[in-house]
């Protein structure tokens, strides 16, 4: 009864299990880096794609979830466990998201999309001000955390991440993997799907618009804040350049590049964007430029980014109805 | 209580640069139903379109250069506007309003690094203009007569805005496509064309607010992204695609922030989008409805 | 069922609805017909929500709903079809219809188990568009469907609302006149074997004989007149109105 694409997610996964065997080091870390960037990815689809919302604004989710790592190590050296240290990481997000969410949501899509970026940038000025809590510009150093009990302390960062973090990430990044996949294809899922479609509709059909973009949203802040604490400790830093308008364009523009459309684009995209980013900035200052015109080229010519161009040319055969003509779901 | 006349006049001051920039916001959200992401990059644009020309030649005649530093910068980011307009947002029309919102976005990014590519990563002075117009005598205080200058500028643009909008041809029928878009197809006006035309006039006042800004602070990178959102902020809470939106608007977020660096400097301004974001909690229309 | 009194919306200094009152009994069937711009639509959208009343009351089922918002009103049992057909573009035929029966459910809280795995609410929808007559059509696009499919859609989602109380604007319009009365058939039935009451908006007096148990004729937003079809029909006052006839 398991669907081939089930056998295709575990064979993935074994696969991602057995990098540390394939990948020199320092390519390993930017993959993590890559892999924390995914699950951001997951969590800002679930507003884009499922829901209809654009965010320029998810920046300051992920800043919140990596500053709840710094400032726990900050001020509460002696919880720097990382059983504690993720749950209070998703609690930040989940109160930065409510607020944020809350907000927004109120609003028409338009409205929504700058407005969630005027609050990034309320974020990105109070992170820099109170530069006494915060660390201000220069943020705040992530030391290793005590997983599980072992303490990694005098072991070298690069050492931590090709080892027992990186399976950790793995086993992160699969689960929620796992969870964002039951959401979207749960009745809660349809329901966001309908208020994407037809909000009005939506609403005619029992479904209270404002508190379900409410929920999505929070679903949104959780996964990115995730991916935030987890990105503090492949980076070993924190700043607030990941609340800053253009982090959060990167966040967009990842999720384009792999494809929004589909379920597994912004994971794509996410890990292709980390190496293109690696590139384009060792060849040249005005990586801007290159993020800008790539951005409007994909929106002219390929919307449905890399992994969704690539299944639209798989399944061209596929959605034909009756009449024989074939219909595109283009949004 | 001089000190109270001083504010008053700092708080027009601030609201000029965004009436400007938000008129021109609205103009575009209302004749062409797009929320121009890259009007902050259009304001750089004329920002350091003006510093430069005042920075390279405005050492013999501050006056004469800085006016043409203005012209400079509105006639560049309303080509900007005009180029942005025919390229990107035209084929963008039928589909969803995310892709515009998309689109406008790819171009902030792209005009920002395009400004460093033409005028490098440092700042441009131009404060000459500011030096030379001098100050007047307030009272037991001096007020610099530019922050006059810069009012009384915005109002011309305003007053000039306003009569295209309600006395040329051009102008009703920019505002009946504001008004009802398929009315005004059906009624043979020509869309594609004027929306342009909206666009390339809502860019050239954002050029014209970042010239009028550099006497007072250096063109930098950036230095679009503060004026995009408060452009925002004032065409929500004013009301969407109206002169008087804008212009009340912009007094009230004005005022609002000269106030605001009284009591609480440093801050004003993520105290500024706090306050409109809490006035958007209570009333999402904006203070005047829709 | 639903009891309106002196219900009067004015638009600015036009007054649409004009001290408009009147019942719906459990389980009737009642058509409101009247000219172009007599206010049908307006008088619609008051009961379901989207408009709310300059003054007077509207009462369902014993609650006060003349400024509760239409979530309230669909909670209470209050359905409504669309003239201009208001679909789900990009979910197939048999999502459209689910969705709506995972909200009247209550399940659309649920965010873990697949919507697949939900069989007896995707037999039950396979059921009701069967009973419309488009199971045939359940992995279609809207889109894609012609515009009378469209109409049967938007009018089996409100049924599946399970509501108490259903408002139909125009349901056979955009239907080809041969199908009209089949497909009129299949509404009447379907909302008489769910016991529910029902307010139909029509133009093609035929249908609003044969179907209805009541009429109200809706003229310049007041209610000129009220009982059953053929007495109505009789009357001089609306010959005149419906048909141009005078007497």
């Amino acid at each position: 009864m398991l669907r081939p694409k089930f056998f295709v997610y575990l064979g993935i996964f074994i696969l991602l299990l057995f990098m540390p065997k394939l990948l020199p080091v320092y390519q390993l870390m930017l993959f993590e880096s890559g892999i924390t960037f995914a699950i951001m990815g997951l969590g800002f689809n679930l507003l884009l794609r499922y829901t209809g919302l654009l965010s320029f604004g998810h920046g300051a989710l992920f800043a919140t979830g990596a500053y709840a790592v710094g400032m726990m190590g900050k001020y509460f050296p002696d919880l720097y466990r990382i059983e504690i240290l993720i749950p209070v990481a998703l609690l930040a997000s989940l109160v930065v998201s409510a607020i944020f969410g809350f907000i927004c949501v109120r609003h028409t899509r338009i409205f929504f999309s700058i407005l969630a970026l005027a609050l990034s940038m309320v974020l990105y000025a109070l992170l820099v001000k109170f530069y006494d809590i915060t660390g201000g510009s220069d943020g705040i150093h992530i030391d290793l955390p005590i997983m599980f009990g072992k303490s990694f302390e005098g072991m070298k960062r690069f050492e931590f991440l090709s080892g027992a973090y990186y399976y950790f990430l793995i086993c992160m990044f699969a689960v929620c993997t796992i969870f964002m996949l039951a959401i979207v294809n749960s009745p809660f899922g349809k329901a966001l799907q309908s208020i994407r479609d037809n909000e009005i509709r939506a609403e005619m059909i029992g479904i209270r618009v404002r508190r379900y973009r409410l929920y999505s949203f929070i679903l949104s802040g959780l996964f990115t804040g995730m991916g935030g604490a987890l990105w503090s400790f492949v980076n070993g830093h924190v700043t607030p350049e990941s609340a800053e308008w253009i982090f959060s364009g990167e966040i967009v523009y990842m999720t384009l590049l792999g494809g929004f459309m589909v379920f597994e684009g912004p994971i794509v995209g996410a890990i292709l964007f980390t190496y293109l980013k690696l590139y384009a900035v060792s060849i040249t200052q005005y990586w801007m430029l290159i993020i800008g015109a790539t951005l409007i080229l994909l929106v002219l010519l390929l919307p449905e980014g890399i992994a969704g161009g690539f299944v639209k040319l798989f399944s061209r055969t596929k959605k034909v109805d009756d009449t024989g003509t074939a219909y595109v779901k283009y949004k | 209580m001089e000190n109270w006349v001083i504010y008053i006049l700092n708080g027009l001051y601030f609201a000029s640069f965004l009436f400007l920039t938000s008129l021109g916001l609205s103009i575009i959200l209302g004749v062409m139903g797009i929320l121009n992401l890259a009007h902050g990059s259009l304001f750089a644009i004329g920002a350091f379109m003006a510093a430069w020309v005042i920075g390279s030649f405005g050492a013999k005649a501050p006056i004469t250069i800085f006016f043409v530093g203005l012209f400079a910068a509105m006639g560049i980011s309303g080509l900007m506007g005009l180029v942005l307009e025919t390229s990107l947002i035209r084929p963008m029309y039928h589909r969803a309003l995310e892709y515009q919102l998309l689109i406008t976005f790819g171009a902030l990014m792209l005009i920002e690094d395009l400004i460093k590519l033409v005028w490098g990563g440092t700042a441009y002075y131009a404060s000459k203009p500011f030096t030379v117009m001098g100050n007047i005598i307030l009272g037991d205080n001096q007020y610099p007569v530019y922050f006059i200058f810069v009012v009384m500028a915005s109002i011309v643009a305003g007053l000039g805005v306003w009569l295209i909008m309600s006395k040329t041809r051009v102008g009703i029928m920019l505002r009946a496509i504001s008004m009802d878009r398929e009315m005004a197809r059906a009624m043979g006006i020509r869309i594609g064309k004027l929306n342009t035309l909206a666009f390339g006039i809502g860019a050239a006042l954002a050029g014209m607010a970042g010239a009028l800004i550099v006497p007072t602070t250096p063109a930098l990178l950036g230095i679009g992204m503060d004026p995009l959102i408060m452009a925002f902020i004032v065409v929500v809470l004013g009301g969407l695609g109206s002169l008087r939106g804008a212009l009340v608007g912009s007094l009230i977020v004005g005022e609002t922030r000269s106030i605001g660096i009284v009591f609480f400097p440093e801050i004003e301004l993520p105290l500024l989008f706090l306050i409109a974001v809490i006035i958007l909690v209570f009333k999402p229309k904006g203070l005047f409805g829709e | 069922m639903l009891n309106i009194n002196d219900l009067i919306k004015d638009f600015g200094k036009l007054r649409i609805i004009n001290s408009v009152g009147f019942e719906v009994k459990d389980d009737e069937i009642v058509s409101l017909v009247g000219p172009n711009g007599a206010g049908k639509t307006t008088l619609v959208n008051l009961i379901s929500g989207h408009i709310l009343p300059t003054s007077g009351k509207i009462e369902f089922l014993g609650h006060d709903m003349t400024f509760a918002s239409p979530y309230r009103r669909i909670k209470r049992g209050i359905a409504r079809n669309f003239q201009i057909t208001n679909l789900f573009g990009d979910s197939t035929v048999l999502d459209n219809l689910r969705i709506c029966l995972f909200s009247t459910y209550g399940k659309i809280k649920n965010g873990i188990i697949p919507a697949s795995h939900y069989r007896t609410i995707t037999e039950e929808a396979i059921d009701i568009l069967g009973i419309f007559g488009i199971s045939d059509k359940k992995d279609l696009f809207p889109p894609g469907l012609s515009e009378g499919d469209k109409k049967i859609l938007d009018t089996a989602m409100a049924f599946a609302l399970k509501s108490k109380f259903l408002l139909l604007d125009e349901p056979t319009s955009g239907v080809a006149t041969g199908d009209k009365f089949k497909v009129m058939d299949t509404i009447i039935a379907a909302i008489k074997k769910e016991k529910m009451a029902c307010m139909i908006i029509e133009h093609d007096m035929d249908i609003v004989s044969d179907y209805s148990d009541r009429v109200l004729v809706l003229s310049e937003g007041e209610i000129i007149a009220s009982g059953k079809p053929k007495e109505i029909m009789e009357q001089d006052n609306v010959k005149e109105i419906l048909f141009g006839v005078k007497a």
